[in-house]
């Protein structure tokens, strides 16, 4: 009784609380500071059509080294916890209902397709919305899918591994470089700007990108594929 | 076209809450693990309405599209026999 009236009292003061900001909510009518400069500088300086890529890569860049490293996390200790002790079982004996005609036959058709829109997605992150996470995770619900049609599917855990491993080492790479070529760590004048809305334009950001997105892409993909492979008990 | 944009926002904004409603309430889990991604795909959507097209992706690939088949997935592994 008394622990539902705390949660109705919680609501209610979450409730006033969201009323409150919404009574006094004014809509701004120009950019503040930093959006102003964002908006302003990065066609210029940075040279990319979508200036929130350039705000992800260049100016913030260390964030995104950040985030990258968190999923690398995520991704190794869903693989400490999920990969220990099922070596014995590596091929799985119970009985799988076959997946249907549909699924396979769809699969078939839409897995390349996928790939191809994952690739196109962080490969034109500099012009188009998108970018290396998204584009990662559309490339591992390519692997999702191909897992679903086929539960017992094996993948090389060591392909996986030596993508992730040599995107990390180069993204890292092309950020140090960028301290003794360019202006500092991330700095994306490695490469000439070029024209902007051009597919090589925006100096090394669509080959950070295309790192970050297979990086994400092969992280995503070892935490399905160690999901699929763990024994029932 | 500038009046029609709060409306659809708010029908979006209901249809969210609802389908929240229906992901904690009703009995069956594979209904509620699509009422959960349905609320992750009009979140994309709103998403694309405040000019974030950038976010609503990442929404709609993580949210809607892996979330919700990892759920399955993970599902059907726990009943065992019973796939999805």
């Amino acid at each position: 009784m008394i622990k539902r009236a705390l949660v109705l009292l919680f609501l209610f003061a979450l409730g006033t609380l969201f009323v409150e900001l919404l009574l006094n909510y004014t809509p701004d009518t120009e950019l503040n500071q930093t959006g102003r400069y964002y908006a302003e500088h990065s066609a210029q300086d940075i040279g990319t059509a979508n200036i929130t890529t350039a705000i992800i890569v260049t100016y913030r860049g260390l964030d995104t080294l950040g985030e990258v490293t968190v999923l690398f996390l995520t991704a190794a200790i869903v693989g400490v916890l999920l990969g220990r002790g099922n070596h014995k079982g590596k091929s799985l004996q119970r009985k799988l209902p076959p997946s249907g005609e549909l699924l396979t036959t769809g699969s078939y058709l839409l897995v390349p397709l996928i790939l191809l829109l994952g690739a196109y997605v962080f490969i034109n992150g500099h012009l188009t919305p998108g970018g290396g996470f998204q584009g990662g995770a559309i490339i591992a619900s390519a692997i999702l899918l191909m897992l679903l049609t086929d539960p017992l599917r094996h993948f090389s855990h060591s392909l996986i591994a030596a993508v992730e491993s040599i995107s990390g080492l180069f993204f890292i790479g092309i950020g140090v470089l960028g301290i003794f070529y360019a202006g500092g760590f991330l700095d994306n004048r490695l490469l000439p700007l070029g024209e902007l809305g051009a597919l090589f334009s925006a100096g090394v950001i669509p080959i950070i990108y295309s790192f970050i997105g297979l990086k994400v892409g092969a992280e995503f993909s070892s935490m399905l594929v160690n999901l699929s492979e763990t024994e029932d008990t | 076209m500038i009046e029609i944009m709060p409306a659809l926002t708010l029908l979006f904004a209901a249809a969210m809450i609802g389908a929240a409603f229906v992901a904690i309430r009703v009995k069956q889990i594979s209904i509620a693990i699509l009422a959960a991604g349905l609320v992750s795909l009009l979140a994309s959507v709103m998403f694309l309405f405040f000019a974030a097209p950038d976010v609503a992706m990442t929404e709609a690939a993580i949210g809607s599209g892996l979330t919700t088949f990892l759920f399955f997935f993970v599902l059907g592994r726990v009943r065992g026999d019973k796939h999805d």
